[in-house]
């Protein structure tokens, strides 16, 4: 429902984020951390920034926190009491802030959770968070949303999109109804907007392959040499999937004794050798070389095979993260070139 | 960096090493790890103030061990981390070639007592911020400190990019990746992350060479080299002992010695 | 919703001690509004827990057929199967399931079974053979080849006994060379050899393969010999699981998940998948 647009002032946003702030909501904004950007919980909307092209963390903790309980256990006089934290609150959040190429990774992350067996407690974060996008005016060289179905501009996965236009306005594209019940209860601030084409206003990112043509790479590509060289340098941390805003895989663990204690979720990565290595110590993925392809597989073969989009935005996060310079784009690319498989 | 290149490709020609662990162009200005093992492979090799990233790391890498005989292009914290290793008996025949360069001279250090040399008369130099945040730390109350490290540590998921980007930490298997008992509460929640921490700097202590790899390396900006930086330093303060300087010294915290003044041992 | 990851609370009812360091539990649901609605299918799976020491994956080794109950049998190995083994009779679990897709026991009807399992591989195979046995006359010839290191690591020990009896079935027991005991009856060889000389019939025959690696290795090329086509040949893949529903994102094998699309899998099924099992 892309219809409706407003302009909003700078200041009108100020107060906005103040008013939302004041009014008692989780606000979620970037923040700024030595040299780096992160979306923070908001006390004084005085701290938000806008100078950024992107977070160093993803928004996704606030629908997968890194560690999240299950459930918790008491032993009491009767037996074992298991209780679900699910029945719990989730207070309302807002993000504000998040890039195009983010909210859009964010509607991928809610699908793959509630595609088959459906993840309650990522479909109640989603219900419970309202998302004010910013539409990207610079982009680095990381950059490759373009190429990955998403553009500076993208309004999937937002409630509202802002777009930075000229005077310090913001074009304002409301997306869902959420976003339009935000704007309602705040109307004094927006302004009906007059017809502006947003597009001369974004960052350039150029597209550098099509995810059609790597899948079709890859379905011919799992023992090409290109993975065990492009994988050499791979030190094996999680960093790449950590920042990744797709990334969904998890551990299970306890935490207590026999008598009390929880049960939580918490973030693991494909990268780590222990990821799926048997009790047997036989391991499916022994090097590095099975893992890296794992992680690019997943995003650009098996998900759009299996869940019908792809896994990586093009957000770049995980280039800029990497301490060993993998650089995604870069290796995509090299992939794209590959020639087809002989016979 | 021709002379650098060019010395590369006499290794790799000579069969002398059959890959050189070193620097090339990376993406958008930065340089990346590589691996040469030709001489096309030996042309790309660049050396500059961006190659900070501590290249020890893949010495003990299972695929680069696999390739044979390496040479490592070094920076004073490589040289260190060798020597650091060599004691810790990480080399068990030889060491790997290491070359260092000096006004584009390269010059092979090839044994320990060349390698202690080097590393003894190119002492540690931090950046002045790095000294100054130490120092800061250092003066800080406990409940000051705790509280510095608590919103740190509250940034850090634990995707283990300090240990993996730590030459150091070359265990084959980690203490977090012990369950039988749990040592380390795997989750990345507070307590969690401070038991790895701690952990961390309590394995380096003695041990870190202070090339300040871990923070450059964590993508969540924790200045964790911070830690280990500190610890290396009070070892140095109690037991006179300093890491990566001599190859064949005991180390401070797993040795013992007549004269240290805990009785506990004897 | 529901928290998929909430377990249900299970009493153990008998505690077996099958082979060194083999147990089997018999659990029975600690509430019955759980009992009422709990089914499961022969080839599902499982999670289960031991509250402060975390999950662990096996199969569901009874049948179906049994009402009111479900066996495990597991190898004491890791954390949580250490911390299982210390349980006894009359202690709690959390249980969370079943899991996975079935053997397609419905389709099999009129034809002959060849059930061919390996150490403790047989607890998948148990669950079907005895599907199979309860439900006899909708098969014509179940055969079972069982083999294991030695005598001792026989898991099912008077089953076996039981199953040997039974002139509605064949069973053939083996042991590897040197595990066979002074009054061992049964074969001595691998179970790839022991099958090979069986010279088992592809004719309107399914084959059920569960086993270690090395023998589903060894054991498909004899299948292939003679001449059993790969839809007629049955695995179970055991990855490394945590969520069991298709989530976390660790038992993936290609674009396919053990969890969810599996544990059973034709052997054609693999045969277009990379081997990261």
């Amino acid at each position: 429902m892309t219809s409706t647009t407003y302009t909003l002032t700078h200041d009108n946003l100020n107060a906005l984020l103040r008013a939302l702030v004041a009014a008692g909501k989780q606000l979620h904004a970037p923040q700024r951390v030595g040299p780096k950007v992160f979306f923070k919980p908001v006390n004084d909307a005085a701290t938000i920034v806008f100078d950024y092209v992107q977070t160093a963390e993803s928004p996704k903790s606030l629908l997968f926190p890194k560690a999240e309980f299950l459930v918790s256990y008491r032993q009491n006089s009767e037996g074992m009491v298991v209780t679900d934290h699910l029945q719990k609150e989730i207070p309302e959040m807002i993000l504000f802030g998040s890039r195009p190429c983010d909210a859009a990774a964010l509607s991928r992350f809610v699908q793959f959770f509630a595609d088959g067996h459906a993840d309650a407690m990522v479909t109640q974060r989603r219900r419970a968070l309202t998302i004010i996008s910013m539409s990207c005016i610079a982009s680095d060289p990381a950059c490759f949303c373009t190429s990955c179905g998403s553009s500076p501009g993208d309004t999937t996965g937002s409630d509202l999109l802002l777009t930075p236009i000229s005077n310090g306005r913001y074009l304002v594209d409301v997306v869902t109804e959420k976003g339009q019940s935000l704007v309602a209860a705040n109307e004094a601030l927006f302004e009906q907007a007059p017809t502006i084409v947003k597009d001369s206003y974004l960052a350039t990112v150029e597209a550098v392959f099509t995810p059609e043509e790597i899948t079709k790479r890859l379905a011919t590509s799992f023992n090409d040499p290109i993975w065990k060289n492009a994988s050499l340098r791979c030190i094996g941390c999680g960093a790449c999937a950590y920042v990744c805003p797709t990334c969904s895989c998890f551990t299970i663990e306890d935490e207590g004794n026999d008598r009390t204690g929880d049960r939580l979720r918490c973030w693991d990565s494909c990268a780590f050798a222990l990821f799926t290595v048997h009790t047997t110590g036989h391991n499916p993925r022994p090097t590095q070389t099975e893992r890296w392809r794992q992680r690019v597989m997943h995003k650009f073969s098996y998900l759009p095979e299996t869940n019908h989009f792809l896994g990586c935005v093009g957000c770049g996060r995980c280039s800029r993260a990497c301490p060993a310079d993998m650089n995604l784009k870069e290796q995509i690319i090299a992939i794209a070139e590959l020639l087809p498989a002989i016979g | 960096m021709q002379s650098l290149q060019h010395k590369a490709a006499e290794l790799l020609g000579s069969n002398r090493a059959s890959v050189v662990i070193g620097y090339a162009e990376g993406s958008d200005g930065r340089v990346r790890p590589h691996f040469a093992r030709t001489n096309d492979d030996a042309k790309a090799l660049v050396w500059d103030q961006r190659c900070k990233q501590n290249l020890a790391v893949y010495l003990t890498k299972h695929e680069i061990k696999e390739m044979g005989p390496a040479a490592i292009i070094a920076s004073p914290a490589v040289v260190r981390t060798i020597v650091q290793m060599a004691s810790e008996q990480q080399f068990v025949r030889s060491f790997p070639i290491t070359l260092v360069v000096d006004n584009d001279q390269v010059t092979e250090l090839n044994d320990g007592p060349s390698l202690e040399a080097f590393a003894t008369s190119h002492p540690v130099l931090f950046p002045s911020h790095v000294t100054k945040e130490v120092e800061d730390l250092a003066a800080m109350s406990v409940a000051d400190r705790f509280a510095f490290w608590q919103e740190e540590f509250s940034r850090c998921f634990k995707c283990y990019a300090c240990r993996s980007a730590c030459p150091l930490c070359y265990c084959t298997k980690c203490i977090t990746e012990s369950n039988q008992p749990q040592w380390v509460t795997v989750a990345p929640h507070a307590l969690g992350n401070f038991e790895w921490h701690l952990n961390r700097a309590m394995h380096l202590a003695g041990r870190c060479i202070q090339c300040g790899s871990c923070t450059l390396a964590c993508p969540a900006g924790i200045p964790i080299a911070l830690l280990t930086i500190e610890a290396s330093n009070i070892v140095q303060r109690e037991f006179g002992y300093q890491p990566g300087i001599k190859a064949d010294a005991p180390a401070a915290l797993s040795s013992f010695r007549v004269e240290d003044k805990e009785a506990f041992i004897r | 919703m529901e928290n998929t990851y909430k377990p249900y609370l299970m009493r153990i009812e008998r505690a077996i001690d099958e082979a060194p360091g083999v147990k089997t539990f018999r659990l029975a649901f600690a509430n019955d509004d759980d009992r009422a609605r709990f089914s499961f299918k022969t080839g599902q799976f499982g999670e289960y827990s031991v509250f402060g020491e975390g999950e662990s994956t096996f199969c569901i080794a009874s049948s179906p057929t049994r009402d009111g109950y479900i066996e495990c049998t597991f190898r004491q190995a890791g954390r949580v199967t250490s911390a299982l083994a210390r349980k006894e009779e009359g202690d709690t679990i959390g249980f969370r399931g079943p899991y996975g897709n079935i053997f397609p026991i419905e389709a099999w009807t009129g034809k002959n079974l060849l059930f061919v399992a390996g150490g403790i591989a047989l607890p998948p195979l148990r669950s079907v053979i005895w599907n199979a046995l309860d439900l006899r006359s909708n098969f014509k010839d179940i055969t079972v080849l069982y083999g294991a290191r030695s005598v001792a690591d026989l898991v099912y020990k008077q089953e076996l006994d039981e199953w040997g009896k039974r002139s509605d079935m064949k069973l053939v027991t083996t042991v590897d060379p040197g595990g066979e005991t002074a009054d061992w009856k049964g074969s001595v060889g691998f179970v790839p050899a022991v099958l090979e000389k069986m010279a088992p019939s592809p004719e309107n025959t399914i084959a059920i393969v569960c086993g270690p690696p090395v023998m589903i290795k060894y054991t498909f090329p004899v299948l292939e010999k003679f001449n059993f086509t790969p839809d007629q040949i049955f695995t179970t893949l055991e990855n490394r699981m945590k969520c069991g529903v298709g989530k976390c994102g660790r038992c993936t094998v290609g674009p396919v998940y053990v969890c969810k699309d599996g544990p059973v899998f034709t052997y054609r099924q693999l045969q277009s998948l990379p081997a990261e099992y």
